[in-house]
Formats: structure tokens, sequence, C-alpha cells
């Protein structure tokens, strides 16, 4: 059973849909137990950082979600659950899980001239191979809506790249946790064949 | 960097699909459920669904579309027309739309679009404007003026104005639909677009009177808008969603080739 983990950050019908697309169980839960009980996890949402961290607090899910990750269980960070596994995040300047080093930034948006948020298609070039992007065609692109941005102190622990204002981070692996800043749900086919390969993957970060 | 964005709008009325010139003369040409499947498989960036449901008593035929639709496709689709109060928002977005459109209900109330983005964040609320060519006064000074209805009841309010108060308000996306355009496949308003996308710091989507690939090119070439919504051009078969995107790559405008 997969946990779609719901802390009251936007919609997660979505990731819930695409799951059943895949013909993959998953439920949707606040419930520790259930979290604690599931063979992997996808950490979701839309909304503010701030909120999101004292919903997870509330609920003791914050506490849960960092207990999968040392249990080795895969997880999977969406958008904000991407942004709320690191450090620090300057939006709300909320202290968040600290899972990986680093911090979330915001989008610089008078030097560049360009919109903030960052919505729509772009692609992602990947520094590493990884078992969630295989079989996904390199030119692929995917829908991401942000205007903060994740920036790992390890440099390892960037797994894709995407130029946006800067080049950003926009997916990231620290063993058995994967983290992505688009929606994976809202990115067509490919997006689709990353969610199918994280509810096949062993949790290990590597590819024969 | 960021594609342009390629979004077939689909007009829909008692739960068909329908496609006016004008606002006038709708005829029906399938069903929103299986040509947005298919606009999916085409390579489609968003769809745009316009509900011109005449009755608020059908409106539960759109909801069950919308999550006939949040089945089938896995791409972001917006909801807008006959959207009046906080709880449509609220409903078309559980059913599984990423955005819903606002249009003459902010109009009549600002507050619709702030309440909306505080409580679904600012992504999921697309301000829908129908914009018509007036002449300049006091009261117009951008020469362009919302009007609402479909079209019908003018304002008194100007386009320009209108889009940056939206914004300050909280609107996340602004889709403009040039009134004069509209329907006649003789290209985009481009005066009109490049005025407003200059002038707010969301994503403008450029709406009304596409009928060649040509015309697209014209409008997202030089950053007039981030996104173009069309129509008839796609849905009687003239192009292909390909067609524009090879023609729109070929000369240089970032598009999603991949899908």
């Amino acid at each position: 059973m997969i946990a779609i983990i719901d802390y009251n950050a936007g919609n997660l019908t979505s990731v819930k849909r695409a799951m059943d697309r895949l013909g993959r169980k998953s439920v949707i839960t606040d419930d520790c137990s259930s979290i604690a009980r599931a063979e992997r996890i996808i950490f979701p949402g839309v909304g503010a950082a701030g909120r999101a961290m004292t919903d997870l607090k509330k609920k003791g899910l914050d506490r849960a979600l960092i207990e999968a990750f040392n249990e080795k269980k895969p997880i999977l960070g969406i958008c904000l659950g991407t942004q709320i596994i690191m450090e620090r995040s300057e939006e709300n300047d909320t202290e968040c899980l600290g899972i990986i080093r680093g911090k979330v930034k915001r989008f610089a948006v008078e030097s560049s001239g360009l919109k903030v948020p960052h919505m729509g298609w772009n692609s992602v070039m990947l520094r590493r191979k990884h078992p969630l992007f295989q079989g996904v065609e390199p030119d692929s692109e995917f829908y991401f809506v942000h205007s903060y941005y994740p920036l790992p102190d390890d440099p390892d622990r960037v797994l894709g790249e995407t130029d946006y204002i800067a080049r950003f981070a926009s997916a990231l692996s620290a063993g058995n946790l994967a983290a992505m800043q688009f929606h994976p749900e809202k990115s067509g086919e490919p997006g689709l064949k990353i969610l199918d390969n994280f509810c096949k993957w062993d949790g290990r970060d590597y590819v024969e | 960097m960021l594609s342009k964005r390629i979004i077939p709008c689909l007009d829909v009325r008692d739960g068909k699909l329908t496609k006016g010139v004008r606002f006038k003369g709708n005829v029906d040409i399938g069903d929103p459920v299986e040509t947005a499947a298919q606009y999916y498989r085409d390579g489609a960036d968003e769809i745009v669904f316009y509900d011109i449901t005449a009755s608020h008593e059908k409106r539960d035929i759109m909801i069950e579309t919308v999550r006939k639709v949040a089945e089938k496709i896995f791409i972001p689709f917006s909801v807008g027309g006959g959207i009046r109060t906080f709880e449509d928002m609220r409903q078309v977005l559980l059913a599984g739309a990423e955005k819903v459109s606002v249009n003459s209900a902010a109009i009549r109330n600002p507050g619709i679009i702030s309440e909306g983005a505080e409580a679904f964040g600012s992504q999921c609320i697309v301000l829908g404007m129908d914009v018509k060519k007036v002449q300049v006064t006091d009261r117009i000074p951008s020469g362009y003026e919302m009007v609402i209805d479909g079209g019908r009841t003018s304002t008194g309010i100007d386009a320009l104005e209108w889009a940056k108060r939206a914004e300050a308000l909280g609107a996340g996306e602004i889709c403009l639909n040039s009134i004069d355009a509209d329907g006649t496949k003789d290209g985009y308003e481009l005066t009109l677009n490049r005025l407003i996308s200059s002038n707010v710091n969301i994503p403008v989507i450029a709406s009304g009177g596409a009928g060649t690939p040509e015309h697209i090119f014209d409008v997202l070439r030089d950053d007039s808008a981030d996104a173009a919504l069309i129509a008839s051009m796609t849905h009687f078969g003239s192009y292909t969603i390909k067609e524009i995107k090879t023609y729109l790559h070929e000369r240089g405008v970032k598009v999603r080739m991949t899908w």
C-alpha cells in the first residue's frame, strides 16, 4: 500500500487518480500508524511552507516522515513536499524537516523580468542515472508551478536541474528519498512513468 | 527554459462540446471527455473548459464532466464559465480541475479572486478577461474595456487597470480574450496582448482569433503571451497540435515536443 500524506496541502486527489490509472493501490491519509504500515510514501503538496509545517506537526506527521526515511522506505516528495524536506524555507521563514541539508529560496523576480511563479512545462537535465527516471525520454518536459525552489548544500543531492531565472535543482535524491519540484501527476505520460517507477522502486539509489 | 503552452479550449453546454463564433450560433461537435483525452494524446499542454450552460441548475452535469476528464488526462486543465461563488470554485477544483477561471463574477465581486487565492492558492485562480477595443477616454485610458456576460454588457472598466487589480487581489494567471478577434481566424489582438502581458507579472494566455500556426507564432514570439488558446483550428481538423508545435519549434519558439 502506498500512503499519500494528507496535511491540508492542496488537492491530493490528482496524485491518487494517477495511482488509480497505474493500477496501484494508494490511500490518502493523515494517520501516523497508516504511514508506519505503508510500503512506500508520497509526500505531495500545494500551498505555503509555514502553514504546511504547522499542520504536519499538529498531526505528528513530521516525525512519521522522518521515521519512514530512517527505515529506508521509498519516499517521493512532490512540489511543496520537496521543499518541506529541506532544512529551512524562505517562505514564511519556516523551519522544515531537514531530511536534506540546505534551504528553499524564492525566485529573484526583479533581476530577470521573468514571471513568478514559474508556471508551465520545462525540461529537467539529469545529472546522473536514477531508477525513477528509467525509461523516461531525456527531452521530456514536466509541469511546474512554484515560486520557491530547493537549494541543497551537497551538490550530490541534485538529481536534475532546470533553467528558470537561475539554474535550480528540480529533482533531488537522498538514498530512499527522491523529490521532484515539478508535478509528475500532471506531466503526462513521462510523469506517469516516474510514478510507476516509484511504485516499483526498492529505495536504492543506483541503476544497474 | 520554460515552454510556451498550446491550450485547446473546449466550450461545453449541457455536457456537450460546442464551438461558437462571436458567441452566436453554437453547434454540437462532440463529447468533451473523449475530445480532452484525444487532445491529451495529441500533445496539448493544458486544456481549458468553458461551460456555457445557461441554467445554473444544470451545473452538476459540468461537475460530472470534470470528474470524468480528471480520470483520463494527466495534464492541468481549467474550468470557467458560470463560476459565480466560492462554492462553485471549490466544487470544480474538488472534482479534479487544476484551475478555475472567473470572469463576470469577478467584475461584480472582485473579492472572489482573493477569497479563492487565499483558500486554494493563486496558481488555481485564472482571471478570464473579455475585452473590447473602444475609444480612449478618461475612464478607459488604455482604449480597452472590460465586457461581461459573453460580450453583451459593457462595464466602463479599463482592461489594463482591471488586470493589474486582479493580479494584486491574487489572480495567478490571465486568460485574455479579445471579443473583436474572437472567432474571426484573423489572428490574435497583438497590441492588447502585449499591453497586458508587459504590465503584469503573471502568465497571460492569448485568446481569440487564432486561425493559422503563424498567428500563434506572432503572439508567442516576442513574449506578448505565455500561452495560446486555440479552438476551431484544431477542433475541425484543419491542424493538429503536433503540426502547430512543429511550426513554432522550427521558428525558434520553445514548445514541448515530446509527450
